[in-house]
């Protein structure tokens, strides 16, 4: 990292910065995407952004059958946050293929596909079809799932079952298509759950997912969602995003992370990179600012600029660097000594 | 709305409005945007969402509201009616002129306008009233009789009394204590009413019960309602799936549709009003659904989903709705769509408790069923009892999470 900084041209601040960023081998124009289950498919935010300018589209997680999901109420607004409880509703992977996964690709979007299931094989069953399919970017595997074959003990929970999950996927999966685990951090050591998906073969790692939460309504004393309990997304939980991003990145520093997590502004998403994701997916804020991929996108762009950062690589887990190394970063004047680096390497 | 419905409509547009006015109105406020690009594009029955609290807030979802009406002026306002129920409500009251908004619109469904001059019969609970008015106006123009039947618990919550009587044909007040016009709810005076204006159609918004109500009787005279809803959203644009209730698609199949996309608008007799708040266990998805081809060589085989079960169904699949459904028709709260907040949202509930309390539906005889006490679980659990009853006892493969029946 420190060689590359060295290398990175200097002043020229009016240009623009290099916004690149790699899924795997895949790489794509700029790091903002749409967290699943925050976007559908695209279509409807298609309306209030242009979604080939953002870096991909996550999709809901689809699944083989159709599915209704859960009953209302489905969510429960919290202090900076919200529950969700949807429960995956969704029209199967069949209407994904024939509807919106042409669609995506007929607006020149890339299409990240979120893919959930009850057992290991409808997993690896999704996969399979995906990569019949052309025009998948890369595959998000949302293990934040009950194993129904274990009890109902969520896949992300348990590093074996999570493995045995992302092993599947990869199996069947087109070698050119990335395979991206998506963590949980409801647990109790993520590392644990990250090394375990990337021996299986993730490519690499998404996270974090909600986490679960419940709220109960004090007049009906009754929980709030008719599901009990439901996950806990938006600013609220980003410093735990920021911790578990932190974590991984420091016991597998070759992986590459899509961030997310409470990401409201330009700023927040340059937190979760400095943690060490090489990518960032918006999700609950959308809610709120349908046009939210393209302003945090052009936001990062300002921060980067008054930071005198030219190329998004080279600030990609930048946290973990000694404090020198980060004020070479932004204060090209500054010399980094030998010694310093040695130590770092 | 399907999806190339979207696609090709002039969609709704993400707008920075200016706040023109905040009024007090009665027990409401009305407020006045400076947005062209929505008032150019409205029709009555759309609705707007707002991001409440500024930059930093912590409240986090959108909060929707129907559109009461555009005007030219200033290139183009867009007003719309709210009250305060919770700390998203509050904050937008204590907006002022020249402040500016992050508002999105217009979404969803319009009121469907009948081809021929027809007598129509506007029914509106609480502020529900508000995008009745533009509707009117509408109607109006194609030479259609507009009558109104507004509802509220009390005088200062029916909303736009004095507009319905000068604009309607004629306008018939209901409050439930009596301080304006008869005392009762709309469904009251509904028969009286139809009988009177020679009813063709009846566009009706307001709460949930009243809805519900409002599309069983208007069943009885084949007088088709159509129905805009309210419905908890977080997004209001489609993609939080939030928002979602069982309603009879033209294919027979009911799905989980969302109300901020498929509706607000609704034909009422597609609404499945009684499973409003549960998954009904024929809707496409559910738990132990499958492909009509399945159902239809069962139901050869002789055995009957028979509208019994339903019925059966449908008092236990209230109870996670219980909330929405012992609120009382006529009622003041809910109307539009400001629900992202339900706890504050309820709090307005208890504080009204002994009311609705003691004229709960249930004393009305219109065959709800409260049921405050049950929980979901144990609806869930009937429902599937439900269906093993109705499929000869296979439910227990189908409890499993949707993978079909282990034969």
């Amino acid at each position: 990292m420190a060689a590359t900084l060295l290398a990175a041209p200097e002043g020229d601040t009016a240009m623009a910065v290099d916004l690149r960023a790699k899924l795997g081998h895949v790489e794509l124009p700029n790091p903002i995407m749409t967290a699943s289950g925050c976007a559908g498919a695209g279509r409807e935010l298609a309306q209030f952004i242009d979604v080939s300018k953002i870096g991909a589209i996550v999709t809901k997680s689809v699944m083989l059958s159709p599915r209704s999901g859960r009953p209302t109420p489905r969510m429960a607004e919290t202090p900076s946050g919200m529950l969700n409880s949807i429960g995956l509703q969704g029209p199967g992977i069949d209407a994904f293929l024939q509807r919106d996964l042409p669609w995506l690709l007929s607006r020149g979007a890339r299409a990240v596909v979120s893919i959930a299931g009850g057992t290991v094989a409808e997993y690896a069953d999704l996969a399979g079809r995906l990569s019949d399919a052309a025009g998948v970017t890369a595959i998000e595997v949302n293990i934040s799932c009950p194993n129904v074959e274990h009890r109902g003990q969520v896949f992300a929970c348990n590093p074996d079952s999570a493995a045995a999950v992302i092993d599947a996927v990869r199996a069947r999966t087109r070698y050119d298509i990335p395979v991206f685990a998506k963590l949980s951090p409801d647990v109790t050591d993520i590392v644990a759950v990250a090394k375990a998906c990337v021996s299986a073969g993730a490519d690499g790692l998404s996270m974090i997912n909600t986490l679960l939460g419940m709220v109960i309504d004090t007049d009906t004393m009754r929980p709030c969602l008719a599901g009990l309990t439901g996950g806990l997304s938006g600013p609220a939980i980003r410093p735990i995003a920021v911790r578990c991003i932190w974590q991984v990145r420091e016991a597998l520093p070759g992986v590459p992370i899509i961030g997310m997590g409470g990401v409201r502004t330009g700023r927040d998403a340059l937190e979760l990179i400095l943690a060490g994701a090489s990518m960032v997916s918006v999700g609950t804020t959308i809610f709120h600012d349908p046009s939210a991929c393209a302003r945090i996108l052009r936001e990062l762009e300002e921060e980067l600029i008054a930071r005198g950062v030219d190329r998004l690589a080279d600030v990609v887990g930048l946290a973990h660097q000694p404090p020198a190394v980060t004020a070479r970063a932004l204060y090209p004047s500054t010399r980094v000594s030998a010694s310093t680096r040695v130590r770092r390497s | 709305m399907t999806h190339s419905e979207i696609d090709a409509q002039a969609g709704p547009v993400q707008v920075r409005g200016t706040v023109l006015t905040v009024r007090r109105v009665d027990a409401y406020y009305a407020m006045t945007l400076v947005a062209p690009a929505i008032a150019a594009r409205f029709k009555p029955g759309q609705f707007v969402t707002l991001a409440v609290g500024g930059p930093d807030t912590s409240m986090l979802l959108s909060r929707a509201f129907s559109i009461h009406d555009v005007r030219p002026d200033h290139g183009g306002t867009v007003e719309f009616v709210f009250a305060v129920h919770g700390p998203g409500t509050q904050w937008l009251a204590e907006r002022r002129a020249r402040d500016v908004l992050d508002v999105t619109g217009p979404l969803g469904k319009a009121f469907p306008l009948p081809r021929d001059p027809v007598n129509c019969l506007l029914i509106g609970g609480g502020y529900g009233s508000a995008p009745l008015f533009s509707l009117a106006s509408k109607l109006k123009e194609r030479r259609c009789e507009v009558d109104f039947l507004l509802g509220a618990g009390s005088g200062d919550r029916v909303f736009g009394a004095l507009t319905a009587r000068r604009t309607g044909r004629t306008a018939v007040i209901t409050t439930e204590d009596g301080s304006l016009g008869s005392r009762g709810m709309v469904t009251d005076l509904l028969d009286q009413v139809i009988h009177d204006g020679r009813t063709d159609v009846i566009y009706a918004c307001g709460p949930m019960a009243m809805l519900r109500q409002i599309t069983v009787l208007a069943r009885r005279y084949d007088i088709p309602v159509q129905a805009a809803v309210e419905e908890a959203m977080a997004c209001g644009i489609g993609v939080c799936m939030t928002c979602v209730l069982p309603v009879i698609g033209s294919d027979g199949i009911t799905r989980m549709a969302r109300a901020c996309l498929d509706g607000p608008v609704f034909r009422g007799e597609s609404v499945r009003w009684d499973d409003v708040g549960t998954i009904p266990f024929d809707a496409f998805g559910a738990p132990g659904w499958e492909p009509r081809s399945r159902r239809a060589a069962e139901q050869q085989n002789g055995q009957s989903r028979g509208g019994d079960i339903r019925t059966d169904r449908a008092g236990a699949g209230r109870a996670p709705a219980g909330g929405q459904a012992d609120r009382g028709h006529g009622e003041h709260r809910n109307a539009a769509r400001d629900h992202a907040d339900g706890r504050d949202a309820d709090r307005g509930h208890a504080e009204r408790g002994g009311i609705d309390g003691a004229r709960g539906e249930g004393g009305r005889g219109h065959g709800a069923d409260p049921a405050a006490g049950h929980s979901d679980r144990v609806a869930a659990d009937r429902r599937l009892a439900d269906r093993a009853h109705a499929d000869g006892g296979d439910a227990a493969g189908s409890a499993r999470g949707g993978h079909g029946h282990g034969r």
